[in-house]
């Protein structure tokens, strides 16, 4: 593996690029492995990583049905944050951002993360109250970059929002994040999977699962596109096919209902925004950052109803669109470039599995919500974790299928167990 | 935009519905078991393919239905009310 | 390129000059141009920067393909970046400016980044930018961020204004039996077609003009107008300027109409654009073939365009873009144009890859065997190098000095919108171009989107598709139509050599940039466009999408459907957010919604706050009084006399029914069967899980009827709730629900002087005595003048209080008797402030309280939980982590110093233990009149008796600090309820 360096960009410049060589292998899919990780997403190919680096478990297979990071990696809206405040999450997403911190370095790929700020707008002073809370939790948790601005701040900070006293949401005041930011999507893919490759792990594409083999309480191999590969462990994670996948497995039903989101960039344009914008009032949801390329990149709520077509409908389109207008309203002759849509896995408190299964050398991490990308890096880290060791660290002891029947809660929002709210 | 035939109203904008979960869900009794509680609420079939789901046409006439949809396609191939005797009314007013 | 405007021809107007400036200089042009024609008959040849090189750009197209001339239209707060000048028609007074350029795009500083560009290969920035150079030492993501200060400047195209856009725009919704995206050959008579046989059709043409190709050609006008005219009487619904943008579910299709573009002084009356939503029985998308180029050496030199393009110049604008012209083809389309040309009076030399390709046109040099290799010029087109196949590749054979090279590298069917809808489409080797794919919709392809190249092939695609989406069976031509079959070129360049041979010419996307994609592994086309950006430019892949595939099935050595095809997503070309929000902007976002009291509170001195998407009183100052000054005022006016407060927002549902109290029993926790008729109850409903979903009072007016309240934010949602409870899981119930929200106007009168205030109002007869209208007491009420409504004593405050409701209409009424008997009295209006207040010293729950996660026992309200009969969330409220003994629950807050106050969202840690996620947290404040100091409601593990003398800490880093306060009770002011039962 060549390294990525100044130097060697500007060696290989000189000398024709030949030296590049692929960023991961295209193996034949062995008859055995260790560990096969269903699901070339983020989450998958960061499990394989970190099973391969900290667990040295080296004979491990990423099967992913059509090409890595194809699925919601490249499909999110790029955001990273911790601004969780329900014990579990916040210990998760903080241990998430820190790796976030170096994952470049760690991974010798620039993955981009750019801690722009994350700033959520707000409205009334029963959410200053209600944010304050929380960022006063994320403070007293160990994270000293959430702060509460005044609208005075906010103004310096981020000059082109809707500052009108007569806007139909006039702000008050925002919940600021500052280590949060964006990152390259694919990069993070492609960075897990070069260095996963490198220590190696078979990263296998075209590669669908179409079988489970059983043996009472025990998966012995998994039937594929490319032949029958055996397993002394199988992970589960595959978010938009979970539920599928569980059933092949002939397990019954999970707290998880698949929903699509759409997701939305503009045409590129010179620095308009450069921090990430969110916006929550009267029942519309809003987020909004710039790419490095110059593309707004912006999202909004579910499309409502159950779907695992990657495609939506105009109402939400319309919807987001409104909700731009108002917190930004330069926007007006921008011009929309793309929508698109990712299926999300909506689990019954908005909190995600990360945990172990009736089926006991099968291991699952799902029901990632609207939150999956930032999670990649400690999902990744703990899930191997869990693989490895076979019983789950007190990180992610939470997050199991056996919560809802403790009454457990770590439901962000105080939506209850209706999937499509946990947006 | 899916186009929901309300029985009630004619084929809308599903815009003007709202979805409300799987409509293969039955609730138990009020006394029944926490078992049986937690099943019904917690765990999802979350078919890929042909389900039958419940609305609410919210914006209408305010009436729960049960759409067969596909959840791949979107195609939606049948509309009836969720109540049981609306539905068997309807039927026979055919 | 030497273009000048020919003295006759074309579509223009000469009688109608217009002017119009590029860069601050003016210029002429003429009705009818586009901003690119009136700047090629202009002499503009630079009119752009390329991405990442800041090459120079000029027109590579005429249409919604263009790479090249992206400029900005508009001035200040009407600035609109990225415009497709072949798509921006000309007015008087047009402003246009270069973009992505310093000091101008046609001396670019920025074009230093071209000497770099051995070392900007594709997604060389994933391999750097971490650290410190050369070796990328470091941590974290600083130096990257200084990085990305200056990559971020660099990049982006045009600069958005930063002003709020000062026009409007409009959404229109329509319905049609056949949509025809369109108006070429196949378009027109595809409506024609589906109109005749009586079909309501509605016509899309993204031009200003109908005729699609009919317009390059003069020849043609005669039968183009013939069926334009046939279009126009047939009834059917025309729109131009709109595009089809996206295919969505169920037939819907989403356009956008440009009504003021061209426009040099638009009707102010007239919306910017319209944002059609529009359902169609069946689609018929006649959207044509875009023209590709071929990859060579400085392939984007301004005076390289497509030969359709030229073509277009020269037939529709009048323009002569080149004197000496070098024509290089694969396939026959070139012909007519390079016979046009020649007519022209250009010197036409015709390149053909072929070679056995057909006879020339008369006055044209043909070159069989030959593609270009090179363009020679640095700033415009000096001359070409052409090249001839040699083995497996090319070897220079020749060199044409010229000021103009057409290119037609092939066709591409503009299959994008049927993609849209998920029908992936299907490699047509013969014809080298992508078709649409098969699909179970109703969506017809016509013409040349379906691969019919010849003009009446493709009328008579159009009527065999109109009549397949009439449910007929009709006979389509095949696609094809060409003599001689095209010998698809996608790359020109000899082995070993180090150019510049652009695909994706807008992004700087090149052959080579291909190549090290395959030799990095990004192999399938999803990681080819995702790491080169091949196609993810304003184009979105319309100009190089299909040369990137072939060249990277060549390096696979495999045939191009192998690698795979992008998916196309909408929108077909971009469109204005604007146009999308449409006019639910300012203060139409989102549904605004005032009280049938709200013009009065406001008349009254009301200042309002927003509580979900309401407007409610917030308070209202007196003159020079603040809100703290204002609400303390209020609400120990409310204490001493009375206080008047508008409650029109609570939820408000009619429960009718023979069944409606074993309803109401399996909704609330507590029980209702029993509530005697003229009384009211307060109750909890909880969610199927066990947790609160919301609370309100609910009064029995008979047997079988009773009026339910709800929190103002929950009234939706707990309408939704019961609606579904009854359709879907109780049918058996005779219950009938309705929201009657809207129909009341509500006011709760509160204090020790309620009574007299609101007796002096009432009819004579009417008794609100305590023996009359005991605590919980419901009565219908009429007031003086005739108004009638109902009267309830409830209780929020604590005080002795009413709830008056009447019609929403006679509100105005009820507070022009009420408002002077209270004030006479020495009372007040009071609003959320002082409402807060007061149900804070009471410790009653609000939605702060309540906020989705808690449980009834949380709340310390438990009791209301019956045990002798089950409800809604009865089974799962009594999961373990739910009743376990530590769970907080509701307390009072005290400053310890009384003097001091504190913050809603403070942390509640014991004194020491300041850390982690605290013992519990405040959830509201306020100044208590009554008691002379700040408290607060809130929540703590085990409850007050738990912390009852221990020591407290609201920590409240992110505001105010910490202060140390004290655990009590939650009923904080006169907790046995005298004053409300006086």
């Amino acid at each position: 593996m060549t390294r990525f360096t100044a130097w060697n960009v500007f060696w290989q410049g000189m000398t024709g690029q030949k030296g590049w060589t692929r960023q991961w292998r295209d193996p034949e899919p062995k008859a055995h492995y260790d560990v096969v990780i269903v699901g070339g997403g983020l989450h998958g190919l960061a499990t394989a990583y970190y099973l391969a680096k900290t667990h040295g478990v080296r004979n491990v297979a990423v099967l992913e049905k059509g090409w890595i990071g194809g699925g919601n990696a490249g499909r999110n809206t790029t955001i990273v944050r911790s601004n969780y405040a329900r014990p579990g999450n916040r210990e998760f997403y903080e241990h998430s951002l820190r790796l976030w911190e170096n994952l470049s370095h760690e991974l010798n790929y620039n993955v981009m993360f750019s801690q722009r700020s994350h700033i959520a707008l707000l409205h009334s002073p029963g959410a200053i109250d209600a944010a304050s809370r929380n960022y006063n939790t994320m403070r007293l948790t160990g994270t000293a970059d959430a702060e509460i601005w005044d609208l005075a701040t906010l103004k310096r900070a981020v000059p082109h929002l809707n500052y009108a006293a007569d806007a139909r949401f006039p702000i008050m005041g925002a919940a600021v994040q500052k280590r949060a930011g964006t990152a390259r999507h694919d990069a993070v893919a492609w960075g897990y999977a070069r260095a996963a490759d490198a220590r190696g792990v078979d990263i296998i594409q075209n590669c669908k699962v179409e079988g489970i083999a059983r043996d009472g309480g025990r998966i012995t191999a998994l039937d594929t596109s490319r032949g029958r590969i055996t397993a002394g462990k199988v992970a589960f994670a595959v978010a938009g096919s979970t539920s599928l996948l569980w059933q092949m497995a002939g397990l019954g039903r999970l707290p998880i209902e698949s929903h699509k989101l759409q997701a939305f960039v503009s045409e590129p344009l010179k620095p308009l925004l450069d921090q990430v914008v969110v916006f929550g009032m009267g029942g519309a949801h809003f987020y909004i950052s710039q790419s490095d390329k110059g593309g707004m990149v912006f999202g909004g709520d579910l499309d409502w109803y159950k779907s695992y077509a990657q495609r939506g409908n105009l109402p939400i389109v319309q919807d987001v669109a409104e909700a731009a207008m108002s917190v930004l309203p330069c926007l007006g002759r921008v011009k929309l470039l793309r929508h698109w849509s990712g299926l999300v896995d909506m689990s019954m408190d908005g909190s995600h599995f990360i945990c172990k299964t009736p089926l006991d050398n099968l291991y699952l991490n799902a029901g990632w919500n609207y939150g999956g990308f930032k999670a990649s890096p400690a999902s990744g880290w703990w899930f191997a974790d869990l693989i490895a060791n076979d019983r789950p660290a007190p990180m992610i002891a939470p997050f199991d299928l056996k919560r809802f029947e403790r009454g457990l809660q770590i439901d962000e929002r105080g939506a209850g167990p209706d999937c499509k709210l946990h947006g | 935009m899916l186009r929901i035939d309300c029985p009630f109203c004619g084929t809308r904008d599903h815009s003007e519905f709202s979805y409300g979960g799987d409509g293969s869900v039955t609730y138990p009794a009020l006394d029944a078991p926490m078992q049986d509680w937690h099943d019904a609420v917690f765990l999802r079939e979350n078919i890929c393919g042909r389900q039958v789901e419940t609305w609410h046409h919210v914006h209408g006439c305010r009436m729960w239905l049960m759409v067969e949809r596909d959840t791949m396609t979107h195609e939606i191939f049948s509309t009836r009310p969720a109540h049981p005797g609306l539905a068997s009314a309807l039927e026979a007013a055919e | 390129m030497t273009a000048r405007r020919l003295d006759k021809g074309g579509r223009i107007d000469r009688t109608r000059p217009v002017n119009f400036r590029w860069d601050g200089l003016t210029y002429r042009g003429y009705a009818g141009d586009t901003l690119a024609s009136a700047l090629m008959a202009s002499g503009q040849t630079v009119l752009g920067r390329s991405f990442k090189y800041h090459r120079p750009r000029g027109i590579m197209s005429a249409g919604v393909e263009e790479s090249g001339a992206i400029v900005s239209v508009g001035a200040d707060a009407r600035h609109e970046p990225n415009v497709k000048a072949t798509m921006q028609e000309l007015y008087d007074g047009l402003e246009a400016k270069g973009q992505n350029a310093w000091p101008n795009v046609r001396f670019d500083l920025g074009a230093v980044n071209g000497l770099f560009g051995r070392f900007f290969s594709a997604g060389f920035y994933y391999k750097t930018f971490m650290g410190l150079p050369p070796f990328e030492w470091g941590r974290g993501t600083g130096l990257w961020m200084q990085y990305e200060k200056l990559i971020r400047k660099a990049a982006g195209m045009g600069r958005a204004s930063r002003a709020p856009d000062p026009d409007c725009y409009d959404h229109a919704h329509a319905f049609c039996d056949i949509l025809v995206v369109g108006s070429g050959p196949a378009g027109l008579n595809a409506a024609l077609t589906a109109a005749e046989a009586g079909r309501d059709v509605m016509l899309v043409e993204q031009d200003f003009e109908l005729g699609g190709d009919y317009l390059n050609d003069p020849a043609a006008e005669a039968d183009r107008a013939a069926l334009v005219a046939a279009v126009e009487r047939a009834g059917i619904r025309i729109l131009t300027r709109t595009t089809a943008f996206g295919l969505y579910d169920g037939g819907v299709a989403g356009l956008v109409e440009r009504v003021t573009d061209h426009l040099a002084a638009p009707d102010p009356h007239l919306p910017r654009q319209r944002f059609w939503t529009v359902r169609a029985g069946a689609t018929v998308l006649a959207t044509g073939a875009l023209e590709r180029s071929i990859a060579f050496a400085n392939n984007d030199r301004p005076g390289v365009m497509t030969a359709l393009a030229a073509r277009s110049y020269l037939n529709r604008f009048g323009i002569l873009p080149g004197q000496r012209i070098v024509i290089a083809t694969t396939n026959d389309s070139a012909y007519g144009v390079a016979g046009d040309f020649a007519a022209a009076g250009a010197e036409v030399v015709l390149a053909d890859a072929r070679s056995d390709a057909a006879s020339a046109p008369e006055g044209v040099s043909l070159r069989p065997g030959l593609a270009p290799l090179a363009v020679l010029g640095r700033r415009g087109v000096e001359g070409v190098r052409l090249a001839a196949r040699s083995g497996a590749g090319w070897s220079e054979a020749a060199r044409e000095d010229c000021d103009l090279l057409l290119v037609s590298g092939g066709w591409s069917p503009v299959v994008n919108l049927s993609s849209h809808r998920g029908a992936k489409p299907v490699w047509n080797a013969g014809l080298a171009c992508f078709l649409a794919g098969p699909t179970e919709e109703p969506i017809h392809m016509a013409g040349s989107t379906d691969g019919v190249w010849n003009r009446d092939d493709c009328a008579a695609s159009g009527v065999a598709a109109a009549r397949r989406a009439m449910g007929e069976v009709a006979e389509a031509p095949a696609p094809g139509g060409w003599a001689h079959p095209i010998q698809p070129v996608y790359e020109v360049r000899l082995p070993g050599s180090k150019v510049k041979a652009f695909v994706d010419p807008q992004h700087d996307v090149t052959g080579d940039d291909v190549r090290l994609a395959h030799q990095e592994g990004f192999v399938s086309v999803e990681h080819l466009k995702r790491y080169t950006t091949l196609g993810m430019a304003t184009d979105q892949g319309k100009m190089g999408n299909v040369i990137g595939l072939a060249l990277m099935a060549e390096a696979l050595g495999c045939e191009v459907p192998a690698v795979g095809t992008t998916r196309f997503r909408p929108p077909y070309t971009p469109v204005a957010i604007g146009a999308l929000a449409g006019r639910n902007v300012a203060g139409h976002f989102k549904p605004l919604r005032r009280t049938p009291l709200h013009d009065w509170n406001l008349r009254h001195g009301a200042t309002m706050t927003e509580a979900g998407l309401w407007q409610r009183t917030w308070y209202f100052a007196r003159t020079r009084e603040t809100i703290a000054e204002a609400y303390i005022r209020e609400a120990t006016t409310v204490r001493e006399t009375v206080g008047i407060c508008d409650v029109s927002s609570l939820g408000k549902i009619a429960v009718q029914g023979p069944d409606a109290a074993e309803f109401l029993n399996r909704v609330y926790t507590n029980a209702f069967s029993r509530l005697p008729v003229g009384r009211a109850r307060y109750g909890i409903m909880l969610r199927d899980d066990g947790i609160v979903m919301d609370d309100g009072t609910t009064w029995r007016l008979g047997e079988a009827d009773f009026l339910m309240t709800t929190t103002t934010t929950n009234a939706g949602k707990v309408m939704v709730w019961l609606e579904e409870l009854l359709q879907t899981r109780w049918p058996d119930l005779r219950v009938h629900v309705t929201s009657v929200t809207d129909r009341w106007a509500g006011v709760s009168v509160a204090g020790p002087k309620a009574r007299e205030a609101i007796a002096v109002c009432l009819d004579e007869g009417i008794d609100i005595s305590n023996d009359a209208l005991p605590f919980m007491g419901v009565a219908p009420v009429s007031l003086k003048g005739g108004v009638k409504g109902l009267i309830a004593r409830i209780s929020f405050s604590g005080e002795l209080a009413y709830e008056l409701y009447v019609p929403a209409d006679q509100g105005e009424a009820m507070m022009d008797l009420l408002w002077p008997a209270a004030e006479r009295l020495g009372g007040c209006l009071y609003g959320l402030e002082a409402l807060g207040a007061l149900r804070i010293e009471k410790g009653h729950v609000t939605g702060a309280e309540l906020d989705g996660r808690m449980t009834i026992d949380d709340a310390g309200l438990g009791k209301m939980a019956s045990t002798k009969k089950a409800f809604i969330g009865a089974a799962l409220r009594q999961r373990p982590d739910l009743t376990r003994a530590d769970r907080p629950r509701l307390v009072g807050i005290f400053p310890k110093d009384r003097r001091q106050s504190f913050n809603g969202g403070a942390l509640l840690c014991a004194t020491g233990k300041v850390a982690g996620f605290g013992d519990g947290w405040i959830t509201a404040v306020t100044h208590s009149p009554a008691l002379g100091h700040w408290i607060g409601l809130g929540y703590i593990a085990g409850g007050h008796e738990a912390w009852a003398g221990k020591a407290v800490t609201a920590a409240d880093p992110v505001r105010r600090g910490n202060v140390e306060v004290e655990i009590v009770s939650p009923h904080m002011f006169d907790p046995e309820g005298v004053r409300m039962h006086g």
